[in-house]
């Protein structure tokens, strides 16, 4: 018999050696996989690795992967933070990216700062209202957060489909159901060859890591998410805490719904998302919940994203064959949180120990 | 081996880190019988009984069930010896009827055959008299009735050893006498039955025999026939002991807290408090005696405006402070500690440091969005200088320090908070002699700058030595406000079992 018994205590070198553990098991099981398509897993892991950051070109397309993963987590970290379980950040993305197009598409006149100025509000307030609605019920009711966010992303998916086929469609498009392009005003500017959205998502990485750390409103959501009875204690309103984190969290999110629709796509569809939200979730457990490590992670991730792209076309590997590698490789390091939280032990061993 | 007895726990021990939790304890348990375990808090009872059920496995010492030694590596092993527990908190799925309830976990088969189960449904509630509606779904009943199918369901699995973890605690006094036929009902049929209990008068009217613990260790097994109130709380708080603790003369200064008619519900609608009425005056320490869940929880969260007031009124200086948020309360100088089982509760954040358990109830007050942990940080180094707190650092998560430094953490942040009226609950909890006394001194030296504190605590005899006078919690009920210096032991003892104080009143 095998029992599970939760670690009090791990060190740095004892997680760290698991994690790179889990990294070669996942090589090494992904190889055999390689293996049986007929290829050589060394080549193909070498230019999954120069598919990512091979060129120029390809670290910019990696990045432009980043960007995204580093704001959402950002985002959603804050919400998990204060246990609260924010699954929609999928849907926030594209309420924030439809606010902003709504903005982009009506004022496509307006000076370029001020547009996209303008269209960062409108982002934070699509983005934040829409993670607001099930925050209230939560406040309110007590419904639980995990399945309202995840339905409101529906909403909103099917929202922004509307709005494609109907409303917003492009007259232009030879009906094809598209919403038109931003005009130039609408579009992120570039530095470095990749839209400034990467300085937002380090300026953000560093706001949040100063609000959750030093500022009042921080230190209420971590206290709130370790217990609400010692929140109350303490004074706190803590339904207050939790809308306006809440606000926050979805806002953030929001950011990346603007900055993908005028950065990326340069218009607005439900691609815009293109499962950031749900992809973030990993990225933000990945890091544990620190905000700095977020910045690596989502890199990392990226590069798993874009080399796995790369492949499919380098090695004529299917894409489902792909997606498996990135699959096996994320399942191993996923599993290997739970030896740094757990460790097994066989029960002759255990009953020794006791004694 | 004499088949009547059930139960024999020879020499059991347990260790939790550095706490021995049990000692050599010893328990003989027999047919047809029931068999009270008195202690108080942190006696090691429940210790005891996780051990006959299989949830912990202890360090030494033998159990034998019916004759046989055994060994048990879970739960389902005791199951299997015909051992039951039913546990404080209840076990149930509440969406399920009470025949799912039942049958939920059995092995076997995996058809149901309905007919056949009705029957043996209708068979044990005729058995034991136990009436319970087998289409009901938990969410719609009453306390007293889930605690029902929890004990229907142990008889299903065909125990005939029961063991109840402090049953009557959530149970109304209707609710109890049920119990008790219930219980007497299985006597007959010849289970033996074990019980948790702390309340003196249901030993006395259940029970055949007593064993009581203290502090981990068998004291003494009794009939309960030829026993007394007096006599088993002689045995359970200890006769004597040798810590004296200084009781400060003060001046008692005019009243600061006045409760009057105080009645608050819990979620289940029982009444936890029944019309308190009391006064706290500054420069005194009223202490609050009780068999734990007495109230004096509830009593605390109330006056912290944590808990609905369900009518009365708390006045606060002249103010009714009735409804005022928790912030509000803190900022007028009512400052709170309870010391929960588990040491953390509610007063402090596990995973924090030191500073950030401080700044909690200070941040508040300053200015701005950002927060300055530098004033936090001298503080946090004063405490530990001053109270001799143990720590690696300041910014060492307080988790990671043992259960006495945590709590001079909680209660120095209190105190540094110069509050008028200091309400602590268990302040001791686990402490040993020296860090006792560290907590009495603070208590005194707050007293003495006019403070009023109530203190509700576990161990009579630092009550009685501590307190000016003594207030005696039953059942959610002011049993008596007495006069600590003019008071004994045994008439405390027989207020906390229930008694109405018929002496003279402080």
């Amino acid at each position: 018999m095998v029992r599970m018994i939760k670690r009090a205590d791990i060190t740095k070198f004892k997680s760290i050696s698991i994690r790179i553990i889990a990294i070669l098991g996942a090589l090494i099981v992904a190889g055999l996989f390689i293996k049986l398509l007929g290829h050589n897993p060394l080549e193909v892991y070498k230019s999954m690795v120069l598919g990512a950051f091979g060129t120029q070109h390809r670290i910019r397309q990696t990045l432009i992967i980043a960007i995204p993963l580093v704001i959402t987590s950002v985002g959603i970290m804050i919400a998990f933070k204060m246990n609260f379980w924010n699954i929609g950040a999928e849907g926030q993305i594209l309420m924030g990216a439809f606010l902003a197009s709504f903005v982009a598409l009506n004022f496509p006149a307006l000076p370029k700062p001020l547009l996209l100025t303008l269209m960062f509000i409108a982002g934070i307030i699509g983005g934040g209202l829409w993670a607001l609605i099930p925050a209230m019920l939560k406040v309110k009711f007590d419904t639980n957060e995990t399945i309202t966010t995840l339905m409101m992303n529906y909403i909103a998916i099917k929202w922004i489909t509307y709005l494609q086929y109907g409303p917003w469609k492009d007259p232009k498009a030879m009906g094809f159901p598209k919403i038109a392009d931003f005009s130039q005003q609408g579009q992120l500017p570039k530095l470095f060859g990749i839209h400034i959205g990467w300085i937002i998502a380090i300026i953000l990485v560093v706001i949040v890591y100063m609000f959750l750390h030093h500022s009042k409103k921080g230190f209420e959501i971590t206290v709130v998410g370790q217990s609400t009875d010692t929140a109350r204690y303490a004074g706190m309103d803590v339904k207050k805490v939790m809308l306006s984190a809440l606000f926050i969290s979805g806002g953030i999110c929001g950011i990346t719904g603007m900055i993908q629709a005028s950065g990326v796509a340069r218009s607005l569809s439900v691609e815009v998302s293109a499962g950031y939200g749900f992809t973030a979730i990993i990225t933000a457990w990945l890091s544990g919940l620190r905000s700095i490590v977020i910045v690596p992670v989502s890199i990392l991730f990226a590069m798993l994203l874009q080399g796995g792209s790369y492949i499919q076309t380098a090695f004529q590997i299917p894409k489902a064959a792909a997606e498996i590698l990135q699959g096996l490789i994320l399942f191993f390091i996923l599993g290997s949180e739970f030896f740094i939280r757990y460790k097994l032990i066989w029960n002759k061993k255990s009953s020794k120990e006791a004694k | 081996m004499n088949s009547n007895i059930f139960v024999e726990m020879k020499n059991i021990s347990k260790v939790f880190g550095s706490v021995k939790a049990n000692q050599n304890v010893n328990l003989t348990v027999k047919k047809g019988e029931v068999h009270a375990l008195l202690g108080e808090n942190g006696a090691g009872k429940s210790t005891l009984m996780n051990m006959l059920s299989g949830i912990y496995s202890p360090d030494g010492g033998s159990i034998f069930i019916h004759g046989k030694e055994v060994k048990f590596n879970s739960p389902k092993d005791s199951i299997k010896m015909g051992i039951g527990m039913i546990h404080q908190h209840y076990r149930l799925v509440d969406v399920l009827t009470a025949k799912e309830n039942i049958i939920l976990g059995q092995k076997g088969r995996f058809f149901i055959n309905e007919k056949k189960l009705s029957k043996e449904i209708k068979d044990i509630s005729e058995k034991f008299d136990l009436q319970i509606d087998p289409d009901k779904k938990i969410y719609d009943m009453s306390v007293g009735e889930k605690q029902n199918i929890e004990i229907f369901k142990v008889l299903y699995r065909g125990a005939d050893i029961l063991i109840l973890d402090e049953p009557t605690a959530v149970l109304t006094p209707q609710e109890t006498e049920k119990l008790f036929k219930i219980i007497n009902n299985m006597k007959k049929q010849g289970c033996a039955i074990i019980i948790i209990t702390h309340k003196l008068n249901e030993v006395m009217e259940i029970s055949d025999r007593v064993t009581i613990l203290r502090k981990g260790e068998t004291i003494k097994t009794v009939e309960t026939d030829i026993s007394s109130p007096k006599i088993l709380t002689d045995l359970m708080v200890g006769k004597s002991t040798n810590l004296s603790i200084e009781r400060v003369k003060t001046k008692k200064t005019k009243s600061l807290l006045s409760i009057k008619n105080l009645v608050v519900q819990d979620r289940e609608k029982v009444e936890v408090l029944k019309n308190i009425s009391f006064e706290l005056s500054g420069g005194e320490i009223l202490g609050v005696a009780g068999v734990s869940g007495s109230g004096q929880k509830e009593l605390c969260e109330a006056i912290a405006g944590l808990y609905p007031v369900t009518s009365g009124s708390i006045t606060y200086m002249d103010e009714n402070i009735v409804g005022k948020t928790p912030r509000q309360i803190i900022k007028k100088g009512i400052s709170m500690s309870f010391i929960p089982e588990d040491r953390l509760g509610m007063g402090l954040v596990a995973s924090m440091d030191m500073v950030d358990n401080l700044i909690l109830k200070t941040y508040l007050n300053q200015k701005g969005f950002i927060i300055n942990r530098k004033p936090a940080k001298e503080q946090a180094e004063l405490l530990i200088e001053k109270l001799q707190i143990k720590t690696p650092g300041v910014y060492h998560p307080i988790k990671q320090l043992s259960g006495g430094n945590i709590q001079k953490v909680l209660l120095g942040r209190e105190i540094e908070l110069n509050p008028q009226v200091l309400i602590t609950a268990y302040p001791v909890r686990g402490l040993d002699i020296g860090a006792s006394h560290t907590i009495y001194d603070l208590l005194n030296e707050q007293k003495k700058k006019g403070v009023g504190v109530l203190f509700v605590g576990e161990d009579l005899d630092v009550l009685m030595e501590l307190s000016d006078r003594i207030m005696v919690l039953c059942d959610g009920e002011i049993k008596g406000i007495v006069d600590a210096s003019k008071i004994t032991k045994e008439e405390i003892g027989l207020m906390m079992a229930g008694q109405k104080y018929d002496g003279e009143v402080s």
